[in-house]
């Protein structure tokens, strides 16, 4: 049975992990490297590099992360973080990540999504869509959500369901659907958000933002039907471990991966 | 030497890194020269199976590899690599593909998300070489929307459940096939890759 994947994601700048990482004394929690090995040993099904490194040299810094990632890890890992341009996405994928996640880049620019996936194939393409609740004073009883931009501090007045679609037919492999009203709250994930767009299309969502603890997991992979759950300071700050959280959905009856160990 | 065959459908340095990892040198190449002289081939792929047979006829590469097949040096097809091994898919039209084993290329059915993307298990049907140390019931990552349909059931190696029980790994004596990434499965995956560059 296909299990339901839990993704942590590290925040890296000019090559170093800058979210607050506790771990033991051992491990260099600026080494995004170190850091990845440890998820990967701790039985993470993928991971996600957001980069937010904002100079000239972004590209370059980007490439040689992914390339020394690639020789150490041996799971899926995803690069998002202003891929803004088609040699954005060939820098990560030829330099051995699985996927490039594209925000911002599609909203302006909505043939980067066709361009990547006829080059490096829709498994290749993430659609990630940073979306935010709002009410329609003549209908407020019905849910719907708007694309934001640039962190949440751009309104683009397009409706989160139907760009989501448009996503999907131009090629996106996946979506990453990140709450803007949950992120950073650790009160939940959205989860009518995910489960709206879940039902809209085909292709895996990921749910992001919001993320607590293992219950807030679970409701969203079972509800909110998300094939995947992405957390970053719940896993960082050592409040709880990739086993707990599996322990966890597997005692509830989500089919997860355990790590288990083979010698080579 | 193993030889990773390059026909432009995808990165395939990931593969060349894992195989390295194990202790096995591979080379990525496009050359017909190289494949006929390696030991072992590779063929990874990611893309549409129609593009993929037309990228290895344009680059001469379809003889070679049906040659190492024939002559019984150890071959890998992964993802699109091993739908690649089949007679005909159905992706987009109808495709003749390699037909080193006999059987079809279809569409999951509807019921599932398209594409299956994730980790998922492999139930083992026959022992082989390939599989040597890694359990009945392990772990893979997959990302693919068609699957294979061999005609011989003693072609199927291993299957998977995804709505239905289709076949993950096929094979015939030293010549397999995965759908999944065994790059990036794991110590599952890294098992494979050695496994498979000590086959003799």
């Amino acid at each position: 049975m296909l299990a339901k994947r839990i993704i942590p994601c590290l925040d890296v700048k000019n090559g170093r992990n800058v979210r607050g990482v506790k771990f033991s004394a051992d491990l260099d929690a600026g080494d995004p490297i170190e850091l990845a090995r440890r998820y990967d040993e701790e039985g993470a099904d993928e991971l996600v590099f957001y980069d937010i490194t904002a100079s000239a040299e972004k590209r370059q810094i980007v490439g040689e992360l992914v390339r020394r990632v690639s020789e150490v890890v041996f799971i899926p890992f995803t690069v998002g973080g202003g891929v803004r341009t088609f040699e954005d996405i060939r820098t990560i994928i030829e330099g051995g990540a699985e996927k490039a996640s594209i925000n911002s880049a599609a909203v302006h620019h909505p043939e980067i999504i066709t361009q990547g996936a006829e080059s490096f194939g829709s498994q290749a393409i993430v659609g990630s869509i940073d979306a935010i609740r709002r009410i329609d004073p003549e209908n407020p009883n019905v849910l719907h959500w708007e694309v934001v931009i640039n962190g949440g501090r751009t309104a683009t007045g397009k409706d989160a369901l139907c760009w989501a679609e448009e996503l999907v037919d131009r090629g996106a492999g996946e979506l990453v659907l990140n709450s803007i009203d949950a992120d950073g709250t650790k009160s939940g994930y959205d989860i009518e958000l995910n489960r709206a767009v879940a039902q809209r299309v085909d292709v895996p969502i990921v749910a992001s933002g919001g993320a607590g603890g293992p219950e807030d997991m679970y409701r969203v992979l079972s509800e909110g039907q998300a094939s995947a759950a992405l957390a970053a300071s719940i896993f960082h700050y050592g409040q709880y471990s990739i086993p707990d959280v599996k322990a966890y959905l597997a005692q509830r009856g989500v089919p997860v991966r355990p790590r288990i160990t083979i010698a080579l | 030497m193993i030889a990773i065959v390059n026909y432009g459908m995808g990165n395939l340095r990931s593969v060349q890194k894992a195989f390295e990892f194990v202790g096995a040198q591979a080379v990525i190449t496009d050359r017909a020269a190289d494949i006929e002289k390696a030991e072992r081939v590779v063929l990874p792929g990611v893309g549409a199976f129609g593009d993929a047979m037309r990228n290895l006829k344009r680059a001469e590469l379809i003889d070679p590899i049906v040659k190492a097949i024939s002559e019984g040096r150890p071959f890998l097809g992964i993802c699109l690599g091993l739908q690649l091994m089949f007679t005909e898919s159905e992706e987009m039209g109808r495709h003749r593909g390699l037909d080193v084993l006999a059987g079809q290329v279809r569409k999951f059915p509807d019921g599932e998300r398209i594409p299956q993307i994730g980790w998922n298990q492999i139930h083992i049907c026959h022992d082989t070489p390939l599989l040597a140390g890694v359990p009945d019931g392990a772990y893979f990552y997959f990302v693919h929307s068609f699957y294979v349909v061999p005609d011989r059931c003693s072609d199927a190696v291993a299957t998977t459940d995804y709505g239905i029980d289709y076949v993950s790994i096929a094979g015939q004596g030293r010549a397999f096939g995965v759908q999944f990434h065994p790059e990036k499965s794991q110590d599952a995956g890294l098992k494979i890759l050695k496994n498979f560059a000590e086959i003799v």
